[in-house]
């Protein structure tokens, strides 16, 4: 298993590609803080990289549960209306959506 | 029952309700009169109808008269923290990329509530998405301490906290993902139990880090909280992480537990929570606070042991790969499509980058850091190092509370190393933040029941007393929590909230 340095820094280039992965578009005072704060807490929590964990099963959960069931019965929806009065855009009883291919606008 | 309602516990206010000695219409508007007068200085709230309120008030008296067949806690008003949906009722999160949205669904607990005849004051301030331990990481206003109003409310349910604590709610819900209901409910001198997670649902609650989120009872007694967490507790279809199996009894233990026998109870004192070698972060008025709850124990006939539990002292860094892993996985709903803010949709932009400039403009840098590092600690090359390894710990820590009810009944430790700050001075330091759900975080990686009881005052400021319970052994935490507030309340003479006297607020 690879083990992070145990100084797992955080450059400012890292920080502004996970920024786009995470679809945040942060400006660069946030791109310098967030690289120098992100940097201290990394390195609080590379310390789990010390525990003895070989043969150990992770926990993805609290409580063990295999997938539940349930009858497959039709129930009512929440109606159309009622959901788009909180859509930021509707448009022909639809969720508007900016393009999202890259041709001209 | 106290001459002001505002000072009753709502135990008392359901008797008198149910005797017909007070109306709710009487009780919920000393209410809103009180948040009034005095949530501009507290800011507990985010939201308050005080019509809507009356009228449900006037709706449960009206019943009553009736003659109709009523629970209860018809009439009791209450309040929520902003993260659970109510339907038609703004609900932020304590974030701006849901101001002004009103949800189209009540969460379960919420429709539960509701079913009971219990009137909502409103909805309260919060860290946003329930991220922090201070509630200045709400993106409205900052919250004061009832206490000392220089100081915070504790966190994330802070809001919560301030309210019943300042008399702003007879009692409220809040979440508890590493500690949101017992650190606030510590630092303000109240009764705050995280339940079995996966007993109540989560089904409406506007999600933080799934595996860990629990809702539970905010109260100013051990009674009120075992109430409030019957009526809300139970198995939900629409959770698929609900479990299903009965509830245990939890006001009855209470009670029990108040008349002050502890014969035979083994309680485990945890060494790696504030016990020897581990002091560091901790201060001396909250350990001597907590050893003399612990000897109070003693004294009731509880058998009291040290217990070690190597494996807590890794909590803290693991807690704080898995919550913010969840998170960034969790928030990615918000992408300005179905509710919420949208920005930068100016017909030039495409989707990717109104995304990005709508959670730009929508989250605040907390919420940005915890997205960026679960980004990072699920990324492929460091998932193994970060999140995998955590999960691991998270085992190990849960091998540490198996092994530990083989000698003990429940565990013991500080609910928080320090009483409330000052506003401001944690605030640039995420670390430093982070530090207060020290004790808080093995339960909630666990999965198993705590509960935060007032353990007396430092430094004039409340100290909370955690204790904690196998899975599905809420009673235990009630039994025991009930027992020590007895004790406490009968030495003092009164209890811990009536001695409060601050600044603003003198005692009533």
């Amino acid at each position: 298993m690879s083990t992070p340095s145990p100084k797992g820094r955080l450059t400012r280039d890292e920080v502004a590609h996970l920024a786009h992965l995470s679809r945040l578009a942060v400006s660069d005072e946030e791109l310098e803080l967030f690289a120098g704060q992100l940097a201290a807490v990394l390195d609080a929590v590379a310390q789990v990289g010390k525990a003895d964990v070989a043969d150990v099963a992770p926990t993805t959960h609290a409580v063990p549960m295999t997938n539940v069931m349930r009858p497959d019965v039709a129930r009512p929806s929440l109606p159309r209306d009622v959901v788009l009065a909180g859509a930021p855009a509707a448009e022909d009883d639809r969720f508007r959506v900016p393009r999202i291919l890259g041709e001209e606008a | 029952m106290s001459a002001d309602l505002t000072a009753s516990t709502a135990a008392d206010l359901s008797t008198a309700l149910q005797a017909g000695d007070l109306s709710s219409v009487e009780v919920t508007r000393a209410y809103l009169d009180r948040i009034a007068a005095t949530d501009g200085t507290i800011g507990a709230y985010l939201h308050v109808d005080a019509e809507a309120a009356l009228q449900s008030a006037e709706a449960v008296d009206a019943a009553r008269a009736k003659g109709e067949e009523l629970g209860p806690l018809a009439g009791v008003p209450m309040a929520l923290k902003d993260v659970v949906v109510t339907e038609g009722v703004p609900t932020t999160s304590g974030s701006k990329i849901l101001e002004g949205w009103r949800p189209p669904y009540d969460a379960t607990l919420a429709a539960r509530l509701k079913a009971a005849g219990t009137v909502l004051l409103g909805k309260t301030n919060m860290d946003e998405f329930a991220m922090g331990s201070s509630t200045e990481n709400s993106a409205y206003k900052v919250t004061r301490n009832p206490w000392d109003t220089d100081r915070i409310p504790g966190g994330s349910s802070g809001g919560s906290s301030a309210a019943v604590a300042g008399g702003l709610a007879p009692w409220a819900i809040g979440t508890d993902t590493g500690g949101s209901i017992r650190q606030p409910a510590a630092v303000t001198g109240l009764v705050g139990h995280k339940p079995t997670y996966g007993s109540v649902s989560r089904y409406g609650l506007i999600a933080f880090s799934s595996s860990l989120d629990q809702a539970g009872p905010m109260t100013r007694t051990v009674l009120d909280a075992a109430l409030l967490h019957e009526a809300i507790a139970g198995h939900d279809p629409l959770d698929s992480t609900s479990i299903d199996s009965p509830v245990p009894v939890l006001a009855e233990s209470a009670r029990r537990g108040a008349e002050g026998d502890l014969a035979g109870l083994r309680v485990g004192v945890v060494t790696e929570l504030g016990g020897d070698g581990h002091t560091d972060g901790y201060e001396p008025g909250v350990l001597a606070r907590v050893a003399e709850a612990i000897a109070l124990l003693e004294g009731m006939g509880a058998e009291v042991r040290q217990i070690s539990c190597p494996a807590f002292d890794l909590a803290l860094p693991a807690y704080y790969l898995i919550a913010p892993s969840e998170a960034s996985s969790n928030l990615a709903r918000f992408d300005g499509v179905r509710y919420g803010l949208r920005a930068g949709d100016d017909g030039s932009r495409d989707l990717d980058e109104v995304m990005a400039l709508t959670r730009e403009q929508g989250f605040g840098p907390e919420v940005k850091r915890r997205i960026i590092l679960g980004t990072y600690a699920l990324s492929s090359g460091y998932y193994d190092a970060y999140y995998g390894q955590a999960q691991k710990v998270r085992t190990l820590i849960t091998r540490d509370f198996t092994s530990a009810w083989d000698d003990v009944d429940v565990l013991v430790s500080p609910t928080s190393p320090t009483v409330a700050w000052s506003i401001g001075s944690r605030v640039d330091d995420p670390i430093a933040m982070y530090a207060a759900d020290l004790c808080t975080l093995p339960a909630s990686l666990a999965g198993v029941p705590a509960i935060s009881v007032p353990c007396g005052l430092s430094e004039g400021l409340p100290v909370g007393f955690q204790i904690m319970a196998p899975a599905l052994a809420d009673d235990r935490c009630y039994r025991v929590a009930a027992a020590l507030e007895a004790a406490q309340d009968a030495a003092r003479g009164h209890a811990l909230l009536a001695g409060m006297a601050t600044k603003e607020n003198a005692p009533s």
